[in-house]
């Protein structure tokens, strides 16, 4: 198709406003964190400091709350990868009834809004949790609101993600390549540890990183799942973005998040985008 | 691949309880199936389906007045007070709901008027070697954090004299500081910032839709005449529409349930989106009647959803 000059500048200019409009609100965020004033007012390029930043550091509420999200992540994405790579091997793998249904069934949690699934798992958690409790000789366990929930809850979610990449990357590799294990006499365990296995690695970590990305960021189901007491580092800035002393670390802790989050999420696209020369 | 994988032959050299699972699964086709599905398939129907099931009987126990407390006595009234729109105090609860709706559709649109030429651009027009890097920089601002790009959004149209006003010099965010002019908290704050926090998932479906469109296609119906104002509307629009379809699932779902970036840049009135209203009655606490709320947006997207599968768009995420 032959564009003229004048249409194919406009559609530069397009992006490059979009570029602008998406990336312009992240670097007044950015800027925030370094203002000397208290405020969300805009300080102009006059006027830096790192207060903020040392304050955030030595406080205990935010780091508190880092923490807590970062616990809930890495239990909630363990989980994930477990069931979705089991998942993703079976769909991958093997042709049966009700394979339609099972996609489905791992697309529902994170389709529908997160108030339904908020609501819906604090009402099953409020109800089963004071039935649920494991006391087995030495090792007794009680499951509660806090730390478990918001895993069970993270994790419900999360597995679509470690699902996705997975059942991506079995698919395009070649069934050849099983067959020939087979054939060259390796047994099950052995088709997995030397050719499965390998193949979906990068595929596991990319899938890791976005389900550490997605359960770190939540919080809608996190609010009607984490009970009293335990704060995660998203409920730590909602509570805090409208108190006016708070403001800073606010600015701080958000910057931080995404200077941390956007090369994670970089590094899972380019994990999960190669591995296709095995 | 490094290590050479061993020649098994008949012997099985692994360890002990690998060995005996090997023998176990050896050539059952349905034993591995149902190991592999199993744990998953039970984790989501027991945790989920379980749980969106048992929201659905909670909307018909009746709330007793006096503890405030779910009973266990069976009622129709959360249903008929969701669902009975001939009732005027119904209509009043549900209203947030349509005006939800509308915001959804509004963002959708928007999301859809602003890919398009955007990705149409990255696909068609950009130097081969700029695209993945566009894309890529399109698509990285979604893992900014949600909270963060909300926040974000108040800072940027945060007005002048505000309540922060005394705390700092300098009044009003960036766009008041900077253009002099602020949409300010409220309606306009909430789509901007709706639609910031959704384009990137409408961008992606419409530029991979636009780099699986054959140029000679293009080519083909320039050289027949049509002007690109006529090859978009009949060759690309139509081919596209599955992809868009495939985007919208994401613009229209995520904003029909956010209620919370809307509150953060929404300073005056609290509950605009339906997402505040079932919130509120859950802290009322009537906790049947906001199980009978969900209802709603539950049956939206279902339709939805089934409506975009008609458009083709699950072939498209």
């Amino acid at each position: 198709m032959k564009l003229s000059a004048p249409s194919r500048v406009a559609l530069a200019l397009a992006t490059v406003a979009t570029l602008v409009f998406l990336y312009l609100p992240l670097a007044v965020v950015l800027r925030l964190s370094f203002n000397p004033a208290k405020s969300v007012a805009w300080p102009g390029f006059n006027g830096y400091t790192l207060d903020w930043w040392r304050k955030a550091w030595e406080a205990e509420g935010p780091k508190d709350a880092l923490l807590n999200s970062c616990k809930v992540a890495l239990a909630a994405t363990f989980v994930a990868l477990v069931l979705g790579t089991l998942a993703a091997m079976a769909m991958a793998r093997f042709r049966f009834f009700g394979r339609n249904a099972v996609s489905f069934l791992m697309v529902l949690p994170i389709s529908l809004p997160g108030i339904v699934t908020g609501i819906a798992l604090q009402n099953t958690f409020s109800r089963t949790f004071s039935l649920t409790l494991f006391d087995i000789r030495w090792f007794s366990f009680r499951v509660g609101f806090g730390f478990h929930s918001l895993v069970i809850a993270h994790a419900t979610f999360c597995v679509v993600v470690a699902y996705n990449n997975v059942v991506a990357r079995l698919r395009r590799s070649s069934p050849n390549l099983l067959e020939a294990s087979a054939d060259l006499g390796a047994h099950g365990s052995q088709t997995f540890r030397y050719i499965t296995f390998p193949l979906m690695r990068s595929a596991l970590l990319a899938g890791g990183i976005l389900a550490f990305a997605l359960s770190f960021d939540e919080i809608v189901v996190t609010t009607f799942t984490a009970g009293s007491g335990f704060l995660t580092l998203p409920q730590w800035i909602l509570a805090n973005y409208s108190r006016p002393q708070n403001v800073p670390l606010v600015n701080v802790m958000a910057t931080f998040v995404m200077v941390v989050s956007i090369p994670m999420a970089y590094l899972a696209q380019r994990l999960s985008d190669g591995g296709t020369d095995t | 691949m490094t290590e050479p994988v061993p020649a098994g032959g008949g012997a099985d050299r692994s360890p002990r309880p690998w060995r005996a699972a090997n023998r176990a699964f050896a050539g059952r086709r349905r034993l591995g199936v149902g190991a592999l599905l199993g744990p998953p398939l039970a984790w989501m129907l027991v945790v989920y389906v379980g749980s969106l099931l048992l929201l659905v009987w909670s909307s018909l126990y009746r709330l007793d007045p006096v503890t405030q407390k779910p009973t266990h006595e069976f009622t129709w009234a959360n249903l008929r007070s969701a669902f009975a729109l001939w009732d005027a105090d119904t209509r009043d609860a549900i209203w947030p709901f349509v005006r939800t709706v509308g915001v959804a559709l509004l963002v959708t649109a928007i999301c859809v008027m602003i890919a398009m030429p955007v990705a149409f651009f990255v696909a068609k027009v950009a130097p081969r070697w700029m695209r993945r890097g566009l894309i890529v920089a399109m698509l990285m601002p979604l893992w900014a954090g949600y909270l963060v790009k909300g926040y974000a959004w108040r800072a940027m149209v945060s007005p002048a004299g505000g309540r922060f006003a005394a705390e700092g010099k300098g009044d009003g965010g960036f766009l008041e500081s900077v253009f002099g002019w602020t949409p300010g908290y409220g309606r306009v704050a909430i789509v901007v910032a709706l639609v910031y926090l959704w384009l990137p998932y409408m961008i992606l479906p419409v530029y991979a839709g636009l780099e699986r469109l054959p140029p000679s296609l293009l080519d083909a119906a320039g050289d027949l005449g049509a002007r690109p104002l006529r090859t978009f509307r009949e060759i690309i629009l139509p081919m596209l529409l599955p992809s868009v379809a495939a985007g919208s699932i994401f613009t229209f779902s995520l904003t029909l349930g956010d209620y919370i970036v809307p509150q953060i840049v929404n300073n005056g009135e609290e509950r605009f989106m339906f997402g505040s209203t079932i919130n509120a009655t859950l802290g009322a606490p009537n906790q049947p009647l906001a199980a009978a709320y969900t209802l709603w947006p539950l049956v939206i997207i279902v339709l939805y959803l089934l409506a975009m599968k008609r458009a083709g768009a699950f072939d498209n995420l």
